[in-house]
């Protein structure tokens, strides 16, 4: 039981974490990002290969923030300057292009066989190594969240929210939206990049199927939920996304006999997506309110 | 020292927006334009701000060519422009929006807000203080709380001049600052351009006022249809035929 907690724990703090980059970039900015599984992606597979040629642990995982920032710094450079749907476009393209690349570059990832025996954090598999890996990434989950208030309350971040709200207005006081946005971008990819390294290392297996859209609409659903442009409301988003996809789980047990496994997995999606929609129709602010109120 | 216009045009498609305009004033003059729904104003004030480009003809700033510089970039060398429909950052507090307005702050940059936030703050207590003077002096500190969405439209004209005045500027573009605003609230604001005009800030102006705007600005020029038609003392150039003919036969004769 303490294992499964642990385990719940890890992918919730790993969603806390990307959850945590589209707040800095939709929440402050108002940057549509559809393709964060990308930086995800990049970060999960660059902190595996390198750890797997040696490299210890820590370096590969800074690594990971890394390419992911610097990933998305040409796709911020032509994206940025188009209007806000096409920059959603854009993303989205940019997610799955990654994933198509790490499917078809056998050399580098092994494709679709994927990649085993990734080194674990704290080298195990018990149940005091899961422990160790909740506290790492929950402390990184923490300086992340720090961080994004401080930058928040900041004058940097009274410049970001003030792209969201009207960007010719900025441009008309002599500030360069483009310069904010592109840091932004770079922010959150390597807070997604992050993110990616914790669930490689404590998966331990990464195949190009775990990469898909729907993680990226996760985090969006734990922004959502939580409360957009908050960043309590990333961590309690997170927290609530996990509840439902893992709570869901024990719906089996409420329906005995009656469904199949593959029926379950469908109804699982679909009580997630219920969700989604009682919390925009009963509390579109979310949990923890949003920028509107304050 | 001046603001110099000379020869811009600007079509769109078909449509010339825009023909052969020249207007030249000191930069901390006090200039006024008005003219009919189409004239070609709010393009010229595109046009001078960086927001749109000229087909053709220059626009320099004390001799300075602006031609090739965005509107971010004009705006730091002291152009800085307002909205006839209010931009304000609706989410941001009145006094939020002023402070995002001050040039060259260090928390701006992300390695100085973690690196420095020593000079971060000590540059925060200036700007506070600079936006409180700002509200002071437009009476907007009773609302200075208030997420600026909530305003009234005439408090959002307010803002945007207060904003404006937060970025530093040499020469406000104001573009309709007395379109919706009531009349004791256009008093109001005349008085205070005419105020930071004698502490030596420009202001050009477009104004469907002609009234409020005659009596505020010591010239005034009239656009139609691209053109302008006359530029002068507000007495001269309203009675001139051209200008009585253009714009002013069935408004205001």
């Amino acid at each position: 039981m303490e294992a499964y907690l642990a385990a719940i724990g890890i992918i919730a703090a790993v969603y806390v974490l990307l959850t945590l980059g589209l707040t800095l970039q939709y929440g402050l900015t108002g940057l549509v990002n559809f393709g964060h599984v990308g930086f995800f992606a990049l970060g999960a597979y660059a902190s595996a290969l390198l750890a797997m040629q040696g490299v210890p642990l820590p370096v590969s995982f800074a690594a990971a923030a890394a390419v992911a920032a610097i990933a998305a710094w040409p796709l911020g450079l032509v994206a940025l300057r188009l209007r806000e749907d096409y920059f959603a476009v854009v993303t989205l393209g940019f997610g799955e292009t990654v994933r198509l690349a790490i499917t078809s570059e056998r050399w580098l990832t092994n494709g679709v066989q994927g990649i085993p025996g990734i080194p674990r954090l704290f080298g195990g598999v018990g149940i005091e190594a899961a422990l160790a890996t909740l506290a790492a990434i929950a402390l990184a989950c923490a300086v992340a969240a720090l961080m994004l208030r401080r930058i928040a309350r900041s004058p940097f971040g009274r410049v970001i929210e003030a792209i969201r709200d009207n960007e010719e207005a900025l441009k008309a006081l002599g500030k360069d939206p483009a310069r904010f946005k592109l840091q932004v971008m770079m922010l959150g990819s390597a807070l997604a990049g992050l993110a990616g390294a914790f669930y490689a290392h404590y998966i331990a297996y990464l195949s190009p199927d775990q990469f898909v859209p729907l993680v990226t609409f996760y985090a969006w659903m734990a922004m959502i939920m939580g409360g957009v442009g908050r960043v309590s409301g990333a961590v309690v988003g997170a927290a609530l996304l996990m509840l439902f996809l893992e709570g869901t789980r024990f719906l089996r047990d409420l329906l005995p006999g009656l469904v199949s496994e593959v029926e379950m997995a469908s109804l699982r999606l679909g009580a997630v997506g219920l969700a989604l929609v009682l919390f925009t129709l009963f509390r579109p602010q979310g949990l923890m309110g949003d920028y509107t109120r304050r | 020292m001046s603001l110099l216009i000379r020869d811009v045009s600007r079509s769109f498609g078909g449509f010339r927006a825009l023909d052969r305009v020249s207007l030249e004033m000191p930069a901390d003059g006090l200039l006024g334009v008005i003219g009919p729904n189409g004239a070609g104003k709010s393009t010229l004030f595109s046009v001078v701000s960086g927001f749109i480009p000229a087909d053709a003809g220059t626009v320099s700033l004390d001799g300075r060519t602006l031609d090739r510089l965005g509107p971010a970039a004009r705006a730091r060398l002291g152009l800085v422009r307002t909205f006839q429909v209010p931009r304000e950052f609706h989410h941001l507090t009145v006094r939020e929006n002023l402070m995002a307005a001050a040039p060259g702050q260090s928390g701006e940059n992300l390695l100085g807000l973690f690196f420095r936030p020593g000079r971060v703050a000590a540059e925060e207590a200036l700007t506070a203080a600079a936006a409180q003077d700002v509200m002071d002096f437009l009476r907007l500190a009773p609302v200075a709380g208030l997420p600026a969405g909530r305003l009234s439209g005439g408090q959002k004209k307010l803002l945007e001049l207060g904003r404006a005045l937060m970025a530093k500027p040499r020469l406000i573009l104001l573009d309709e600052p007395f379109a919706g605003v009531n009349a004791v609230l256009v008093q109001e604001i005349a008085a205070r351009i005419t105020e930071l005009n004698a502490r030596g800030i420009g202001f050009l102006i477009i104004e469907h006022d002609l009234q409020a705007l005659s009596r505020l600005v010591p010239r005034l020029a009239v656009m139609d249809r691209g053109r302008v038609l006359a530029a002068g003392a507000p007495a001269e150039v309203l009675a001139d035929a051209r200008v009585r003919e253009a714009y002013l036969g069935g408004v205001v004769a």
